[in-house]
């Protein structure tokens, strides 16, 4: 009977709130996953000199929701021989981790669905999920593009996770904590303070966002390291038996990962929803910078060739794990001197 | 150089192997050609190229035609380099009736071929890249490739299939508006070639899909019979033009680019130095095009060729096409032998894939330059 006590407010505004925030990040997600396809396709548009969509509505503004009718009216095909309950659960298994995920991030300063302790550990525990999902999707589509793709991309995620996780380590190290609210918050100030511009506590701070930038590039497969995909050698790699919102929740949970990691990107190395100059709200931060780096990941992939596939593996085992332990010993030292 | 790739399909004895059927429908072959690939995890063991399935029996087809008749049909065999086929085609037929072509006449079937090498290069260069996963190179090139196709449409009515030239001489003069397009063009397209340069040439990820990619050798070349940027890539430099030269190109300077390593990267260069030596051959002829009629004088009305075999050979974009009639005093000859050299191009690929990765194979495949109603014709 203790609770009934306690006024109404105390208790359940909090189950409120967090429904209210989950609802609002599963609307953020669904949202961008389809305007980014437009940025997607407006920008490249830009790039070859040409306007992209125009047709439906002001800009081809309503052709994110044009492609969405089109893809539920479509017959789901599972094909014959796959393994269907695999092959209907490989898109939800690729879209889940991602909005899971976008809880912990902070998108302002009291604005995140949930600041756990374990923020970073959550994410990136997730975050392995899609390789998974991915391999599901294209060992059960019983199609042989669909199996080279989906080998492609267990080793190439492997390959890219252990440098992705140095370089988060060594973050944790220099934070101190695994609360991305918390390692906003220690950014504060102008922008020398951003993790990527702190060289006086790791001179390697840039040289980690550029790895966690390439690692974050390939776990989501984007070009150039869009091995799953591979259009022009694997028709449409793990997803070419896929049809209808099958496809377009792989496609959707593509942009919801892209999201997710130039949102982590953002929190960890550019200061989150830090003002550089001190004014307009943290929100409207936290998205410029969100915004510019998705734009840096379209541009690269409208200006890059594919790598080959060696080519991708060697760059990770050979520069990027490498260049990430020097990293992770070094600012190790660093801060064992710096700070005796 | 020759990167040296850990291969299961060397040593090991041969393990579990499936096959791909490559096409007809795919993405990287660019039409109708089926490849049937068998593959070991993703290293080829071996790549069998199945062609006809846009075979048109134009050969056949040359058999009850008349001369005339079938002229259209030679732009439709490489509608990439429409041009040069026709070409090789009505200078088969004036070989035969030993016509006499006026100088003009000649100078302009240079710049348009030309022309239409370069518009050809432009569309293998863009498609290419798009094999390799960038997509963003075709739109430039289709940007340039559409300044020589409003060209060419300007004299001949038509943006892909020309038949432009006539037996005895062209469909009609060139006029004013596209000697000064034309001038104005090859001024553009050099800083274009340079932007290319710094946009994909010299783009890193690039030069690692290519550079020691896919080797052929001489003897690869002449044991198949490869022509055009294949063999000049392999560092042959035989090129139609220098080796039985032809219409008016003994009259221009230019150089036959080769390169010594034979992989995809010297195949790539080798497109791209023929651009910059067709723009050359164009200015060239532009300031030396003299004045005259654009028709022999006495072509009869009704075409019969004297007994006999004739055989005219050209440089197309890719490589060697000639022309082989046999006639018997008809009006329609007794037989059109085509010889097209993506055929010879394409039977390479077979020993040339073998044991390479399939993203390297494929990168193979696009830098032959393969235009697949060429291989069936």
């Amino acid at each position: 009977m203790a609770s009934f006590s306690k006024p109404l407010s105390a208790w359940w505004p909090e189950p409120l709130r967090l429904v209210l925030f989950l609802v609002g990040v599963l609307a953020f997600v669904g949202l961008n996953a389809a305007y980014l396809v437009w940025v997607e396709r407006k920008g490249a548009g830009r790039f070859q000199r040409r306007p992209g969509p125009t047709e439906a509505g002001w800009a081809g503004l309503l052709q994110p929701i044009a492609d969405a009718i089109k893809l539920m009216t479509k017959q789901l095909i599972v094909p014959a021989g796959a393994d269907s309950t695999l092959f209907r659960l490989a898109p939800l298994l690729m879209m889940s981790p991602a909005l899971m995920s976008l809880a912990v991030i902070p998108f302002g300063e009291s604005l995140a669905a949930r600041s756990i302790n374990v923020g970073l550990l959550m994410i990136f525990a997730f975050g392995s999920i899609n390789v998974m999902a991915i391999m599901l999707g294209g060992w059960s589509s019983r199609n042989k593009y669909a199996i080279i793709s989906a080998a492609r991309v267990v080793s190439q995620n492997v390959a890219y996770e252990i440098p992705m996780l140095l370089v988060v380590i060594t973050m944790i190290m220099v934070t101190g904590t695994m609360n991305l609210n918390e390692i906003v918050a220690q950014q504060a100030g102008a922008f020398w303070n951003w993790n990527l511009f702190k060289v006086w506590i790791n001179p390697l701070m840039p040289v980690t966002f550029l790895v966690f930038y390439i690692c974050m590039l390939a776990e989501t497969n984007r070009a150039p390291f869009d091995m799953a995909e591979a259009e022009s050698e694997l028709v449409a790699g793990a997803y070419t038996e896929y049809a209808g919102m099958g496809f377009g929740v792989f496609f959707m949970a593509e942009y919801a990962n892209i999201l997710l990691g130039c949102a982590l990107a953002t929190v960890l190395f550019l200061g989150g929803w830090q003002s550089p100059i001190g004014i307009l709200p943290g929100v409207f931060w936290f998205l410029v910078k969100m915004y510019f780096l998705i734009f840096t990941v379209v541009w690269i992939r409208w200006t890059f060739p594919r790598t080959q596939f060696y080519g991708l593996l060697n760059l990770s085992w050979k520069i990027l794990i490498p260049v990430s332990l020097v990293a992770l010993i070094l600012s190790s030292a660093m801060m064992k001197l710096l700070r005796a | 150089m020759i990167v040296e790739e850990p291969s299961s399909t060397t040593g090991a004895p041969p393990r579990e192997t499936f096959v791909i059927n490559l096409g007809p429908q795919h993405p990287a072959t660019h039409g109708v050609l089926r490849v049937k690939m068998t593959m070991d995890g993703e290293y080829v063991v071996r790549a069998e190229p199945v062609v006809g399935y846009i075979h048109r029996m134009q050969e056949k087809m040359g058999e009850n035609r008349t001369y005339a008749q079938f002229l259209p049909n030679t732009s439709r065999i490489d509608y990439l380099s429409a041009m040069t086929y026709t070409h090789a085609f009505v200078g088969a037929v004036e070989r035969a009736a030993k016509l006499q072509i006026p100088p003009r006449v000649e100078y302009i079937r240079v710049i348009t071929s030309e022309l239409n090498r370069i518009s050809s290069h432009l569309v293998w260069w863009g498609a290419f890249l798009m094999d390799l996963g960038g997509f963003t190179p075709m739109l430039y090139a289709f940007d340039d490739r559409e300044k020589i196709l409003d060209l060419l449409e300007g004299i001949t009515g038509s943006r892909l299939t020309y038949s432009y030239y006539r037996i005895g001489g062209l469909y009609n003069d060139v006029d004013d508006a596209f000697v000064q397009g034309t001038r104005e063009f090859v001024k553009q397209m050099r800083p274009r070639l340079k932007m290319y340069r710094d946009l994909v040439t010299d783009n890193i990820i690039f030069r690692k899909r290519l550079i020691g990619i896919g080797p052929i050798s001489k003897e690869m070349c002449r044991k198949y019979g490869a022509t055009g940027p294949v063999i000049r890539g392999s560092g042959i430099p035989y090129d139609v033009r220098r080796v039985e030269p032809y219409s008016a190109y003994p009259d221009f300077d230019f150089v036959i680019p080769t390169f010594e390593e034979g992989d995809s990267m010297a195949r790539y260069l080798v497109h791209m130095e023929e651009i910059v030596q067709s723009l050359r051959i164009i200015e060239q002829a532009l300031d030396k095009l003299p004045d005259g009629p654009v028709m022999a004088e006495k072509v009869p009305r009704v075409l019969k060729l004297p007994p006999g075999d004739y055989c005219y050979a050209v440089e197309a974009a890719r490589g060697r096409f000639a022309v082989r009639i046999v006639s018997d005093n008809k009006e329609i000859p007794y037989r059109v032998k085509l010889r097209t050299p993506c055929l010879s191009n394409l039977s390479l690929f077979e020993e040339a894939s073998q044991g390479m990765l399939l993203p390297d194979a494929l990168a193979l495949m696009g830098s032959l330059d393969l235009v697949i109603p060429d291989i069936d014709r």
